[in-house]
């Protein structure tokens, strides 16, 4: 798959200039995340047990882990490197690391769409 | 570089409410959110002065509050900086304080009430108090400043978690370190600086190190333990001028001597900050003047910590800071509205490892009836001595040998009566007189220093439903200074509980998220039939909540428990585990396929290679455990990798069996007793891939040259003749160095075989997560283990027996499976697709001629 794939492949419907539907729902294994390549910057979105969804920034402030590679629960999401932790609810790191960025995420018609 | 310690992330200011009209509060102004402000903090609303005070807090640093002891843990290596956070960003907001990280405050307009800060903002008070620390004090050398007036690069003072970042940044880069300043801090960053590979060498203006404590025999002494670590020793003698154009590069010293080196670290003393005194007029001497109420001549304005001057005494280490808190906090509140400081007594550890050094009070006599007790051994490194006046303890310098330090502290604090025998007091005598235990220390005896925390606020803690020995430290602090009285913190809460002491109870918990022992645990989960992660959270954690870093070890517990039955859930599992390799910095995995005993062919070997030349695998390399592994592989290419190599997973990745070591044996080997490879190769036939509580790594040897390091395994077999294997367990050489314990000698490969099976079940059934056998077998014991596995002393043999059966039946190769059919959608997805991937260097194989490789980051 290319990345033009990744970003095209998921079809497009009007929701706003910045929204962009980048996979379906079930595309996302529960309590797992992927990356998505949005407008040019890689998110990655994860549906958790409880079926909520979140959009983070791909990479891990502390050393770039691929924070799509993470563990989750409904309160954080555990980077694979180094297992910091960061809450979903504001993106702060619960050991002391830069918070990380989210970006809005929601379901519509059982596709995910990214705000970015 | 620039995480902001115990930061947040909507800024480094937290706002509290601000609104000044309606709250009526008065306003608590705090300069320095150091170790005496936050204290101060703390001590205020633990008085219940949130009621009270609108509090606000400048500090210069954009951190939360951290423990500046720590720093040189820190600057060693051996503890994280997340580690050392007291307060974090959310603490303050958590508490209704106003929290401005970051912010500087310059002057105080003692007339209009209000303080000035650098970003232009004015802050009125009601109270304010200074608690501004120091700074290192850099002496004038040529040189070392830059023309703008900064620090030349390579130039450091040790005080701040910054400075401690660059240079732990720097200790990479460089190869040769001098350390200015023979005192305490001196020589915690040389030590630190050192065990970092860095050649490195003191110079200290001072004939004798730590002379601020020591005497010049004990600074002798001391002098040659250090020389003793590696570390060159150069006294009396300045340094004068710092070499070097645009870093450094050398020191000069004042007889004309250059030393070369590429780090230069200041310690060669603190001075307060007291600008802001001088500014607003206050008085100040060395420090800011303060009466026995912590006020400076300003009614308003009072001054605590390292920044403050009572009774010409300015000091430098935190329990005189924390006192200050708490006397002025007792003040302000109106707790206790005449409560005074005295001074402080003075004690002092030096936190180097391999160089015991504690010291309190004076450490010579002083007046002609002052007793004065000397041992001094200076070949041993040991210098002991103590000063008794009017039969009470008022010094003691401890060096080499600190085991009395707990009892002569007490003495110290308390004026504890003193033995007759006055040599007791330094040394053990062997004549049955029982030593001062923790059951006859006064109440009132002094057990954390830094905390000033007594043995009686032990007890109370325990009587008031404490139950373990953290919740102790949470509650009175001891402990939580330095660090260095936990054990008799420990040793004090054992017996105060009289054996009625929970274990920490989430210490026994199997995984942190379900509050149950690993046995209970089993129980549970057997009786209510769950089988998948998601259902042991529902039935058994508090609120059914998840909890993401217990995911694995429930994980690991399902499958051993359930073998075929495990229901799977890849969320459930650790990225290694979902994708069967191991991640790498960059987010690369490794390949190692399974190559029994280390034995490989021709052909598998050609296979190997076509593999790594087709994905063009930036690194080949042979492990340390007797396999080959291909680093760097892209995620996305894994499938279509183990497809082509088509041998089984090596399980590098996995808390489970990974190899069995073998040397040549009997076959090939002139000494060799036993058929060592064979039998390895068995072994990992058998347990191939079986799940455990942390990872197994086996040898077998043919004799007891030992060859595959068997004695250093999880299970090692050594080959002893006449058909005999010996079987050890527990054994490691990784981050823990521990020879197995014989379990017992048995007469056939097959015993072996059973007898391992035996012992793995056992582990895997008792261990907590992540234990591995180094920590196991010595915790259960080696009789115990013995009469169980032996003996079948407990009835349980076969039940361990079909255990590991029912694992072993349920092995299948993961890379056969999931490498054909994805286990979930996107198993193989790329997760940072931008980045160009790999980044770890490709490397070709060294040339003969020694020519370096860089080894990139
Ligand atoms: C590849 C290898 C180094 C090599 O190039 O030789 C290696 C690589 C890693 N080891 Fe190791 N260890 C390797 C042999 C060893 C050995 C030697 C041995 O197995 O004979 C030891 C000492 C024996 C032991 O385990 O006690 C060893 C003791 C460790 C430890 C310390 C464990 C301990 O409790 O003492 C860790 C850290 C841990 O497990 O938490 C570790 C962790 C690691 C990790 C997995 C780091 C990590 O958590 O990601 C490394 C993965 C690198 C990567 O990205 O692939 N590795 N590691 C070796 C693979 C052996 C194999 O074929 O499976
Ligand atoms: C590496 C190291 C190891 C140590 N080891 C020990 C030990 O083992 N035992 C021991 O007892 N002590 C030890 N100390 C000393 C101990 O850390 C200090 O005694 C203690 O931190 C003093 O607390 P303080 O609040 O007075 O000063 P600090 O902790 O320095 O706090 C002062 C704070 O005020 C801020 N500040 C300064 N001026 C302003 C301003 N104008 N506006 C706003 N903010 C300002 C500073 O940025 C700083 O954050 C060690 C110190 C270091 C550096
Ligand atoms: S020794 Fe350390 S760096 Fe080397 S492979 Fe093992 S864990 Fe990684
Ligand atoms: S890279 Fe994410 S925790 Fe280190």
């Amino acid at each position: 798959m290319s990345l033009a794939d990744l970003t095209t492949a998921a079809p497009s419907i009007a929701s706003g200039p910045r929204a962009h539907a980048v996979a379906r729902v079930e595309d996302i294994p529960p309590g797992e995340g992927r990356t998505f390549v949005v407008a040019g910057t890689q998110i990655a979105v994860f549906r958790l047990r409880n079926g909520s969804l979140h959009a983070t920034q791909a990479a891990c402030p502390h050393a770039g882990g691929p924070l799509a590679d993470g563990q989750t629960d409904v309160n954080v999401l555990v980077c694979p490197l180094h297992l910091y932790a960061y809450r979903w609810s504001d993106g702060a790191s619960t050991n002391g690391a830069a918070p990380i960025r989210l970006f809005p995420v929601r379901e519509v018609d059982g596709n995910v769409v990214v705000e970015a | 570089m620039t995480a902001v310690l115990g930061g947040r992330p909507e800024g480094l200011t937290s706002l509290a409410l601000e609104d000044d009209d309606f709250d009526p509060r008065a306003r608590l102004v705090v300069v320095g959110n150091g170790m005496a402000g936050a204290r101060f903090v703390e001590e205020v609303l633990e008085r219940g002065g949130g009621d009270q005070f609108r509090i606000t807090v400048l500090g210069d640093e954009p951190h939360g509050n951290y423990n500046r002891i720590m720093l040189s843990p820190v600057l060693a290596g051996e503890e994280h900086e997340d580690d050392i956070v007291l307060n974090s960003h959310d603490w303050y907001a958590d508490n209704g304080v106003t929290l401005r990280a970051g912010v500087r405050a310059d002057r105080i307009d003692t007339a209009a009430k209000v303080v000035h800060a650098a970003d232009g903002s004015v802050v009125p008070y009601d109270h304010l108090v200074l608690a501004t620390g120091s700074y290192s004090f850099i002496p004038p050398m040529t040189g070392v400043r830059t023309d703008d007036g900064e620090l030349k690069p390579g130039v450091h003072g040790f005080r701040t978690i910054d400075e401690t970042r660059t240079m732990l940044d720097a200790v990479g880069r460089c190869r040769r370190a001098v350390v200015m300043g023979g005192g305490l801090l001196g020589l915690e960053a040389a030590r630190a600086l050192q065990g970092h590979g860095l050649h490195v060498e003191l110079v200290h203006a001072m004939p004798h190190l730590m002379n601020m404590q020591l005497d010049a025999e004990a600074g002798a002494i001391l002098k040659k333990s250090v020389e003793s670590l590696g570390i060159a020793v150069h006294l009396d003698v300045f340094a004068t001028e710092v070499f070097g154009t645009d870093r450094v590069e050398g020191v000069g010293l004042a007889d004309g001597r250059r030393i070369d080196a590429d780090l230069l670290v200041v310690a060669a003393g603190v001075r307060p900050n007291t600008d802001i005194g001088v500014r607003s007029g206050l008085e100040v001497q060395r420090g800011i003047v303060v009466d026995d109420q912590l006020r400076t001549d300003d009614p308003d304005v009072y001054a605590i910590g390292e920044c403050a001057q009572h009774r010409g005494e300015v000091y430098g280490l935190v329990a005189p800071a924390w006192e200050h808190a708490t006397v002025l906090a007792d003040v302000l509140t109106g707790t206790d509205p005449d409560a005074e400081y005295h001074g402080s007594r003075t004690a002092t550890k030096l936190k180097v490892a391999g160089v015991d050094v504690a010291v309190m009070g004076i450490n010579t006599p002083e007046r002609d009836d002052d007793e004065f007790l000397v041992i001094s051994e200076p070949r041993r490194g040991v210098h002991l001595s103590v000063v008794i006046r009017d039969d009470k303890l008022i010094g003691a310098t401890l060096l080499g040998d600190t085991r009395k330090v707990a009892f002569l502290t007490q003495a110290f604090d308390r004026g504890a009566p003193l033995p007759e025998e006055r040599i007791r007091l330094l040394v053990d005598l062997s004549d049955g007189a029982e030593e001062v235990g923790v059951a006859d220390m006064p109440r009132d005896s002094r057990v954390c220093n830094c905390n000033g925390v007594t043995k009686g606020a032990i007890c109370g803690a325990v009587a008031e439903g404490c139950g373990s020995v953290g919740e102790v430290m949470d509650r009175t602090r001891a402990g939580k200074g330095c660090g260095s009285c936990k054990s008799l913190v420990k040793q004090i809460v054992e017996w105060a509980a009289d054996g009625d002491l929970a274990e920490d109870p989430a210490a026994s918990y199997y995984v942190p998220g379900i509050p149950l022992a690993k046995p209970d645990l089993m129980a549970a989960i057997r009786s209510q039939d769950l089988r998948s992660v998601s259902a042991v959270f529902t039935a058994l954690a508090p609120g059914g909540q998840e909890d993401a870093k217990s995911k694995m070890g429930l994980t690991s517990l399902l499958k051993m428990l359930w073998g075929h039955d495990y229901v799977r859930e890849s969320d459930g599992e650790f990225i290694n585990d979902r994708v069967h390799g191991n991640i790498q910095r960059d987010g690369t995995f490794s390949v190692v396929p399974q190559m029994k005993g280390g034995v490989t062919t021709p052909a598998q070997l050609r296979r190997i290679a076509d593999v790594a030349e087709k994905y063009e695998v930036p690194m080949v390399k042979v492990t340390g455990g007797q396999r080959i592994d291909l680093l760097g592989v892209r995620k996305e290419d894994l499938p279509a990798m183990w497809e082509d190599l088509g041998m089984p997973s090596g399980y590098a990745y996995g808390k489970s069996m990974r190899t069995v070591k073998t040397c040549v044996g009997s076959d090939f080997c002139r000494f060799g007793l036993d058929d060592s490879t064979q039998l390895g190769i068995d072994l990992e036939t058998r347990f191939q891939g079986i799940e455990s509580p942390a990872k197994i790594k086996m040898a077998v040897v043919g004799c007891p040259r030992n060859c595959a390091e068997a004695y250093v395994k999880d299970v090692g077999v050594v080959a002893v003749g006449s058909g005999m294997w010996e079987v050890y367990v527990g054994g490691a050489a990784g981050a823990t160095v521990r020879k197995g314990d014989l379990l017992a000698t048995v007469s056939s490969p097959d015993e072996v075989l059973t007898l391992t099976g035996r012992f793995l079940q056992y582990y895997r059934e008792n261990a907590n997560w992540l234990e591995r056998t180094y920590d196991f077998v010595p915790r259960v014991g080696l009789d115990r283990l013995r009469h169980v596995l032996l003996e079948d002393g407990e009835g349980v043999v076969a039940d361990l027996d079909a255990g590991i059966q029912r694992s072993i039946d349920a092995y299948t190769d993961p890379w056969g499976q999931d490498g054909k059919q994805p286990a979930t959608p996107g198993q193989f997805r790329p997760s940072l697709p931008l980045i160009a991937l790999p980044k770890v260097p490709v490397r070709s194989a060294p040339k003969a001629s020694g020519s370096r490789l860089e080894v990139g980051r």
